[in-house]
């Protein structure tokens, strides 16, 4: 049995661009804004990082490809950099990568920096992904409010619950996000959210509106990893470490074997009770102060409430309408806006979860700061429900 | 004795209401209000003549999965997607036909339809081989002309051969002279078309009878004796006239479903000859001719073994399936004569590797995925390794092929989405289990908001993928469509 991952690894410091429609910045612009937050924050120079993983999903849209976009960005000081990629859950296989080089003893001060540009695309929406030469030739032309959507379909009819009341629950997911992200100066989307102006909002994809959809944004995010003992030793006292980290990539069961019904994520699953194994948490509903998820669409958090264990099958519905989840809630989600409102530049944003998480175990979340956090969660979905790589990350106070 | 062993057709769903382009129309051409009585058949936007093809020899093969017993395909058409590339050679992927299938394709007039049925016969007859003739147009005319509201999309097929013949053939006649009535130049879209009457007076009146008799005279038939006259025109009462001409009965004349389908083109008698056969009685004398660059006309003798065969759905079923399409819009951009703004997603590049096409062909155009030995799974696409149960060894290469397209299967999740371009939106699409195991997350087709829930049971259709405007190149793949019953002409196409 590996020995896992627990409080192997702390956080030195992190810092996050402002997201957004950024039309002053470049992506370069983005990642110095992210980089010089966590620098200060870790209080150290940059001569001390050891390697550093960048993540981005898009190749084609001002960061290009490979580890010189950010080497070069950043002026790093002739240390390897390996860009990682794994759609949605990019940034947070660059942590995952940081931290497994850092508790190896390969390195002792690791880098991990995602970025992305979408207003660059001149879509309202995520591009158009390139898949091979052989997958188009067969399959859908399909965009991901539609795949995340058929969620919706297959959940109604796992679960037998009304296509109204399902409606009205994903209204309520997006509502309380816009409501958290209003509280966030950092966040794209500031405005509250009425639960009728989500219900009438135009479809993009049935049963999905517009407000169903998470933005489409401008950012950075970084963080910088060591050895607690280093952390220590270099004037850091509080230190939020890594319970677990875990990763999940579907090996197509899903769509062939007939047998996944559609209505929950298969890899979210298998990642969460793998991350409570590492990290020893018994009852996730109790142990856990906090989550940040990845609600690229509302039907997607609510889904992964179950999947994570929070909700029981079917109970989603009900505990998101019963405010479970809500800022004031017994297991708050997306305090800072999550995807939908502080928004999504896919390969950043598993490290943006992580800032938000850092941010509040260490009591700086200004004026979204929860009572007295010792646990969060993230969680990421890279691809869609059907085919994808999920991660699931548990960090805390050392030693809780 | 060889003649026809099975038939079948397709006709589009969709069944562009005339009144409604009359009335588009009313302001540049109110010449249009004469011909503004019922419907043409109208190819969705992934329709083309050889979906339609395939969906015709489907409706006449069935659903066995054996199809060995088709020796050669010969498809005619004046509409084929490719000049150059064997368009019944997709055919044939899509049919799953061996490779030692013979293919050819009949064109240049709408006659070929009959000239392949001939030398499908007399192909029969040398070899003793089944012969799967295909006739198929998807019909292009100049908005606001005529031929728009008098043309149809659709297809007939018949297999030919020596074995349980249901019509046997008797003879057939054949004119051969440089009669042009319309031309169509190579690289054109639409036809150019003389004068009605100097067609009718000194063409159609004149020739098709000289084929007509020649076919009556092969097969010892008398004019008098025939009991179904399959003369496909859009002019009034060509067919009755023509009927006259030769002698034959005026009761004989078959309805050429011009109000309800329009003209079809190539493949138009075939698609009569295919209709007349479901209800035709053993004994009875068909004759059909077909009009292009002289004539073409043959005869058929019913046979007792009529009674044995249906079509998997068949003519009458295609006829009854329609829905009224009002929207003149959407049918001149489904025919590639209206440029409709297609935003960023439109821009998406969709070149096709012929390399990887061409490796998977069975697994695209056919269908077919792979069952594995050990567990009975089946995957889609096929893969090397299989799922197992989740323990032990890789289950390696244990996937043979696995034949998807004749199954129906069922809507397990689905969305209709407004964002990526796509030529009839919502673009709607989702999983779908396979009766008897398999899944693909595939596009739904010929569907309207409702069709479409968790439970819908599907069916497969053969259609166009994707069109790559750049280079020219059409991609096919197969689509779920609702199984749906027999319904009237009440609906209105709700997108």
């Amino acid at each position: 049995m590996a020995k896992g991952i627990k409080d192997r690894v702390a956080i030195l410091g992190m810092g996050c661009s402002k997201f957004g429609e950024r039309w002053d910045a470049s992506p370069e612009d983005l990642m110095v804004e992210a980089y010089v937050e966590a620098l200060a924050d870790a209080g150290i120079a940059a001569e001390q990082i050891d390697a550093a993983w960048f993540s981005t999903h898009m190749d084609d849209v001002g960061t290009g490809r490979g580890g010189t976009p950010l080497s070069i960005a950043l002026r790093l000081p002739d240390i390897g950099v390996t860009r990682v990629e794994n759609f949605c859950a990019g940034g947070s296989e660059a942590i995952r990568a940081a931290v497994y080089a850092v508790a190896a003893g390969a390195c002792d001060i690791a880098l991990a920096v995602g970025v992305e540009k979408l207003k660059d695309t001149g879509y309202g929406g995520l591009p158009v992904a390139t898949v091979g030469t052989y997958i188009p030739q067969w399959y859908p032309n399909a965009v991901a409010p539609a795949n995340f959507a058929q969620l919706a379909s297959a959940y109604r009819t796992r679960h037998g619950v009304d296509a109204a009341l399902l409606k009205r629950a994903i209204a309520h997911v997006s509502v309380k996000s816009h409501a958290n992200g209003a509280r966030n100066p950092k966040a794209h989307l500031r405005n509250t959210i009425t639960e009728d102006q989500v219900l009438k909002a135009p479809i993009v994809a049935e049963p999905l509106g517009l407000f169903d959809c998470c933005g489409v944004s401008d950012g950075a995010a970084a963080v910088i990893v060591t050895r607690p003992d280093l952390a220590r030793a270099l004037g850091k006292s509080d230190l939020v470490t890594f319970k677990a980290l875990q990763v999940v990539a579907s090996n197509g069961w899903e769509m062939q074997a007939n047998e996944w019904d559609g209505s929950y994520v298969h890899t979210a699953r298998v990642a969460a009770r793998r991350a409570y194994a590492e990290a020893g948490i018994a009852n996730p509903r109790k142990d856990i102060s906090m989550t940040e998820v990845h609600d690229c669409f509302s039907i997607t958090e609510l889904v992964t409430m179950e999947d994570l264990g929070l909700s029981e099958p079917g109970q989603a519905v009900r505990d998101v309408l019963d405010g479970v989840f809500d800022a004031d809630g017994a297991v708050p989600c997306q305090i800072d806006g999550g995807l939908k409102c502080f928004g999504h530049p896919i390969g950043a944003s598993g490290i943006r979860m992580l800032y938000e998480m850092y941010l509040q175990l260490l009591g700086r979340a200004g004026t979204r700061q929860l009572v007295d956090p010792r646990i969060g969660l993230t969680h990421n979905l890279g691809g869609q429900p059907s085919q994808n790589i999920c991660s699931v990350s548990i960090v805390g106070l050392e030693g809780v | 004795m060889v003649g026809i062993v099975e038939y079948g057709g397709y006709i589009p769903r969709l069944r562009l209401d005339r009144r409604a382009v009359a009335e588009a129309n009313a302001w540049y051409a109110p010449n249009l209000s004469g011909k503004a009585r019922g419907s043409r058949a109208m190819a969705n936007w992934d329709e083309d003549s050889l979906t339609m093809a395939v969906a015709a020899a489907r409706d006449c093969l069935g659903t066995a999965e054996d199809r060995g017993h088709v020796a050669a395909v010969f498809l005619a058409s004046c509409t084929l997607p490719f000049t150059e590339r064997l368009n019944a050679g997709v055919l044939c992927e899509a049919l799953t036909l061996a490779p030692a299938t013979d293919a050819l394709e009949f064109g240049g007039s709408q006659r070929a339809g009959l000239s392949a049925l001939i030398q499908g016969l007399v192909r029969a007859r040398a070899d003793g081989g089944k012969v799967l003739v295909i006739g198929a147009d998807n019909r292009k005319a100049q908005a606001a002309s005529g031929q728009e509201l008098d043309y149809g999309d659709g297809a007939g097929a018949l297999l030919v051969g020596g074995d349980k013949v249901l019509a046997s053939f008797l003879g057939a006649g054949t004119v051969t002279v440089d009669f042009v009535d319309h031309f169509r130049q190579a690289g054109r879209e639409t036809d150019y078309a003389w004068e009605e009457r100097w067609i009718r007076d000194e063409g159609i009146s004149k020739l098709v009878p000289q084929a007509v008799a020649a076919a009556l005279a092969q097969a010892g038939v008398a004019a008098g004796d025939v009991d179904h006259f399959i003369f496909p025109s859009s002019f009034k009462k060509m067919d009755e006239q023509v009927a006259n001409r030769c002698g034959i009965p005026t009761e004989a004349v078959v309805d050429a479903l011009l109000d309800r389908i329009g003209d079809t083109g190539t493949g138009h008698a075939l698609l009569l000859l295919a209709h007349v056969l479901e209800s035709a009685k053993p004994g009875q004398v068909i004759v059909a001719a077909q009009f292009g660059s002289g004539a073409q006309a043959v005869v058929f003798r019913v046979t007792e073994e009529i009674a044995s065969f249906r079509p998997a759905k068949g003519v009458s079923a295609w006829l009854a399936r329609g829905v009224a399409e009002r929207n003149y819009t959407k049918f001149l951009s489904f025919k590639g004569q209206l440029a409709l703004e297609r935003g960023m997603r439109g821009e998406q590049d969709r070149k096709t590797a012929l390399t990887t096409a061409y490796r998977h062909r069975a697994a695209i155009l056919g269908l077919v995925g792979g069952r594995c030995q050990e567990t009975g799974r089946v995957h889609f696409p096929p893969s090397r390794f299989a799922h197992g149960q989740g323990q032990g060894q890789p289950l390696q290469d244990t996937q043979v092929p696995y034949k998807m397209a004749e199954r129906q299967g069922t809507v397990l999740s689905w969305s209709a989405e407004y964002l990526s371009f796509h030529r009839a939106p919502p673009h709607t699409y989702g999983q779908v289990d396979f009766d008897g195991g398999g899944r693909i997350l595939m596009e739904f087709t010929d569907v309207a908001k409702g069709d479409i829930e968790a439970g819908t049971k599907v069916e497969m259709v053969f259609r166009i993928k994707d069109i790559d405007d750049l280079r020219g190149y059409t991609r096919y793949f197969w689509k779920a469509v609702p199984v749906r019953p027999g319904q009237a002409l009440e609906q209105q196409a709700a997108e």
